[in-house]
């Protein structure tokens, strides 16, 4: 077959691109080797547009024991014993088919993790969706819960946290990041290599068929009406084939008969053999005839490309083949011998013996096209960047605007979601989700992990740098809020079209704003994702770099909560309070805007805050702390009454800098950062008022939990007194009532 | 003692149970594959939550299959004390040791949360340690977990006291509120004629621990474990 330019576009490769292939191997492609190409050179693959960028985050540290290139990061928890984990996105997925889009995200990021030989045993995800008022989106989210919890209950898989978020730009195009976390020996981490020539090279797991081919290549390209079309690129998953290769291939990693393992996920046979034998230095020649098929009459090209789920490819060591096949005879699954290692670091496939793809492995990944692309400052940012606060209608008392916020979806309960999670089994949840870091406990030791994951898209879009900063600054926040000392991170960086410069000047200056806060807060990344194309009819989503932060608790009887102890118990609140409402969740609620710029962050101050969390809860002086984010202080204070059965009675001053009108708004409203409201015993709060000012972290007595009502006031006036009960009900049932409301008109 | 815990593919509640048994109770608790064919010499059995087989089928229905339900079957008739907890309940409804079905959630939606539970019965060995007037703050999690009887059978279950958990709300009424899953007379679990068999939707493994959120349900494993002793000193006498 000759290859045509309509060919080599049809598979998304430029000229040029298809040049280098052809240099590469000295001669034209045969169409499978074109097709393997094209994905493995595709932006989900080969991160062409963001390799130069991801390189100059920081991915080291003295915990760190694995770092990016695996399937997954690990750092060292002590008692001998590594945290695995990683988040990543199945945005495009997501939106086509939401149910079997969100349940493989979902199944892909467990096997990530449990082919670095540790066993999961916490799911996290960070979702993000248009408006509710929106039929569609509505439907689009219901599918992507229910896949979520169709996949992570079945197999068995706690989903303890995570958050959700809502703006227009994800109407056409959600986003479905996955974190999961396993934990597993530090000295028994399990690799993806191919190496030792003559090891035996298996396939395990669900037969191949023509489900998700090109998936790879959809993820890299922006929708349009016609994505509806590719529906068939979407898999389907079995989360029942996955929990037996779960339990299969870690009793195969206990037996020390294995060499290397990695999962088939996008780009499916071709990147897991390609890139298993490149981190080798080991070619890897395989017989696709000898791959178990669901359907009869596949090409090469097809068996190479599907990306059917629920599939492994593993190298064991030579002579320990029985071993192996047995314990996957077990648990019903057959490994299939489908080829082996060879010496000359090369991907050479058969068809019934004869070669159709003979390619360098290097070629495909190493050696893989690298873009540094133009960036522009968006033409948007000078005007959005500029808040006129006199311009609003200042007609909304802030009563009013607080009943609306506790309403909005972003701040209100997510019970109708995570109470379709299974978020107790393996029994080592401590803190439910819906309470900020969701907490585990590490059985057979006395530590915890806090996990959690954030981004504000707002702040991303009107400043990527800072905006960046604060997810990083937010996720550690959130962890030490829980007590967990942050000790490494992830990120799922989700952006629209790197080929358009605006586009990629977010995404460049977001990874720049992320690398120094994860320097300033001493979290490295040490793996992640990138989504790019993130856009519908040439519309971007909101710059979103979620990033997951893992925190170390050591005695998992200090666990740091939200909700307020006990009546009597002291306020206390931590940072510096400002009229920073640029950016907020108040200015998109009420005023329907976003507008302005983000909120200051000094990372000195919060590396501070962050410490004085840490040892305050262990020390057991802090008895509850929660962080002041969308909705800002107000917002933040009912959340610590909510699920506490205890009301409030505080005053924090006035904040100084802000427009006269404002001032109450702002003092309740505004989301300046590195603020946490903490409470304390009585008896405690001259230690704790000591403690802030020696770490340099401002402290302030603001008032008293009890009662049945939420008071707060400003400078001595009251501008807020809310029944608990009344307050607790907005919040807990504003995102059921999209849903019930939902089905009682259809 | 001995509890064996049956490990079924798809069972994901397996390691809680051997957990609350052996570290949080301090008793012996082995995992038993569900193709082996003998229990080991255990004293109780436990049929774990999950998704045996994947649930594809009706749940529980291709479980009962396993070649080591004879030997339950064979253990239950002899008076053994089993306990199926969620799927481990859909598995000993479908193999017939103990009556009635499971219909999806009336919301048609999986629902993890804590919910109480009135013991009813004291006089199964999973209940004899228990009190019938404070309420226990178990989790349920399940998708399929509203039970359903023939009207004879549910009069014939409710006559012979062989309702042994109820959902109910905190101060022990069984308002429909209270019900996470529409199951007929807010049913959360039952037992055999013999008594000796107890199936129940909530997941008492769950809540062996204050750390976790409850310790209410650690009241079962200790039944268990009261019964068995005084069975064993029943028979040497």
């Amino acid at each position: 077959m000759t290859i045509t330019n309509d060919l080599v576009a049809q598979h998304g490769l430029t000229a040029d691109e298809y040049q280098r292939i052809v240099e590469a191997l000295g001669r034209e492609p045969t169409l499978t080797e074109l097709g393997i190409f094209s994905v493995m050179w595709s932006e989900h693959c080969s991160y062409k547009s963001s390799r130069v960028h991801l390189k100059t985050l920081p991915t080291t540290g003295k915990r760190v024991l694995q770092g990016p290139g695996e399937n997954a990061g690990a750092v060292d928890i002590g008692d001998g014993l590594a945290a695995v984990f990683k988040i990543e996105s199945h945005n495009h997925p997501s939106f086509i088919e939401p149910y079997q889009g969100a349940a493989t995200g979902v199944g892909g990021i467990i096997r990530d993790i449990f082919t670095m030989g540790a066993r999961p045993i916490a799911l996290l995800n960070s979702l993000r969706f248009g408006s509710l008022d929106d039929a569609l989106v509505r439907r689009t989210m219901a599918g992507v819960v229910a896949g979520i919890a169709g996949y992570g209950n079945s197999i068995g898989i706690p989903t303890v946290g995570g958050e959700i978020a809502f703006d227009e730009s994800y109407t056409g195009n959600p986003l479905v990041n996955v974190f999961c976390l396993g934990i597993s020996r530090a000295d028994e981490i399990v690799k993806a290599v191919a190496s030792g020539a003559g090891n035996p090279v298996y396939y395990v797991g669900a037969k191949t068929g023509r489900d998700g081919i090109h998936g790879a290549t959809m993820a890299s390209a922006e929708f349009d009406d016609r994505s509806a079309e590719k529906r068939p690129a979407v898999q389907v998953g079995d989360p029942f084939m996955e929990k037996l290769l779960l339990e299969a291939c870690l009793e195969v990693m206990r037996s020390d008969a294995l060499v290397g393992i990695q999962d088939m996920g996008a780009a499916g046979l071709t990147s897991s053999s390609c890139e298993m034998g490149s981190r080798g230095g080991a070619g890897v020649e395989i017989d696709v005839s000898l791959v178990p098929q669901r359907e009869s009459g596949m090409t090469p090209y097809e068996i190479m490309l599907s990306e059917s789920q629920e599939r492994m490819l593993l190298v064991a060591k030579r002579g320990r083949e029985a071993e192996v096949e047995r314990i996957f005879e077990k648990w019903d699954l057959h490994a299939v011998r489908i080829g082996e290692v060879t010496t000359d670091g090369r991907l050479r496939v058969r068809h019934s013996g004869e070669v159709v793809a003979d390619i360098p492995n290097t070629a495909l990944t190493d050696d893989a096209p690298k873009y540094r692309r133009p960036v522009s400052e968006p033409a948007y940012l000078a005007e959005a960047r500029r808040l006129d606060l006199a311009a609003l209608d200042q007609s909304v008392a802030p009563r009013d605007a607080f009943r609306r916020l506790l309403a909005s979806p972003a701040i209100a309960s997510k019970r109708w979601v995570y109470h379709q999670y299974d978020h107790m089994v393996r029994t080592n949840t401590l803190v439910l989700p819906g309470m900020g870091a969701g907490v585990v406990r590490i059985k057979g030791t006395k530590r915890a992990l806090a996990l959690s994951t954030d981004c504000n898209g707002r702040y991303v879009y009107l400043d990527p740098f800072l905006g960046a900063q604060h997810a990083v600054a937010e996720a550690a926040r959130n962890v030490a809020c829980a007590g967990g000392q942050p000790i490494g991170a992830t990120n799922c960086l989700n952006f629209g079209n790197p080929e358009k410069p605006d586009v990629m000047w977010q995404f460049v200056r977001a990874v720049e704003g992320m690398g120094a806060a994860c320097r300033a807060l001493d979290v490295p990344i040490t793996g992640g994702n990138v989504s790019l194309y993130n856009e519908t009819d040439g519309r971007a989503v909101l710059p979103t770099p979620v990033v997951g932060v893992v925190g170390l608790i050591e005695d998992a009887e200090r666990v740091g909560r939200r909700p307020f102890r006990s009546a009597g118990d002291v306020v206390v609140l931590l940072g510096d309070s400002r009229a920073e409402l640029g950016g907020s969740e108040y200015l998109k609620v009420v005023h329907g805007t976003i507008r302005g710029v983000p909120p200051a962050l000094d990372l000195v101050r919060e590396a501070a805050v962050q410490r004085l969390l840490v040892e305050s809860i262990a020390a057991g002086i802090i008895l509850s702390a929660h962080d002041c984010a969308e909705g800002g202080f107000a917002i933040a204070l009912a959340e610590c009454c909510f699920d506490s059965g205890l009301g409030v009675s505080t005053d924090m001053g006035a904040v100084t800098d802000g427009e006269a009108a404002f001032i109450d708004i702002s003092t309740l409203f505004a989301e300046s950062a590195s603020r946490v409201i903490v409470s304390t015993s009585p008896d405690n709060v001259e230690t704790l008022l000591t403690g802030a000012a020696s770490a340099g972290v401002p402290a302030a007595q603001i008032g008293t939990v009890g009662g049945d009502r939420i008071r707060i006031s400003v400078d001595s006036r009251l501008v807020v007194d809310e029944s608990l009960s009344d307050a607790e009900s907005i919040w807990s049932g504003a995102l059921e009532r999209y849903f019930e409301r939902a089905r009682a008109i259809a | 003692m001995k509890f064996a815990v049956v490990v079924f593919p798809g069972s994901n509640c397996d390691h809680d149970a051997q957990y609350a048994a052996e570290h949080v109770l301090g008793q012996q608790a082995e995992l038993i594959w569900h193709k082996d064919t003998s229990l080991r010499g255990a004293d109780v059995v436990i049929l774990p939550g999950g998704f045996a087989h994947g649930d594809y089928l009706r749940t529980g229905a291709i479980a009962r299959f396993s070649p080591i339900m004879q030997e339950v079957k064979r253990f239950a008739d002899a008076g053994g004390p089993v306990l199926g907890i969620c799927n481990g309940f859909q598995v000993l409804l479908e193999a017939g040791l103990l009556p009635g079905a499971m219909l999806r959630n009336a919301n048609l939606h999986f629902h993890c949360e804590h919910v109480y539970v009135k013991v009813e019965q004291t006089d199964t060995p999973f209940t004899l340690a228990c009190s019938t007037t404070r309420p226990l703050s178990i989790p349920v999690a399940h998708g399929e977990g509203n039970y359903y009887a023939e009207p004879e059978v549910l009069a014939r279950l409710e006559k012979n006291r062989q309702v042994v958990f109820r959902y109910v709300d905190a101060s022990g009424q069984p308002t429909a509120a209270a019900n996470p899953n529409g199951s007929l007379n807010n049913i959360a679990g039952i037992c055999s004629e013999g008594r000796n068999v107890v199936g129940l939707m909530p997941h008492p493994e769950r809540a062996c621990e204050l750390a976790v959120g409850s310790a209410d349900g650690l009241v079962l494993f200790e039944s268990a474990v009261k019964a068995v002793s005084e069975r064993a000193l029943a028979t040497s006498r």
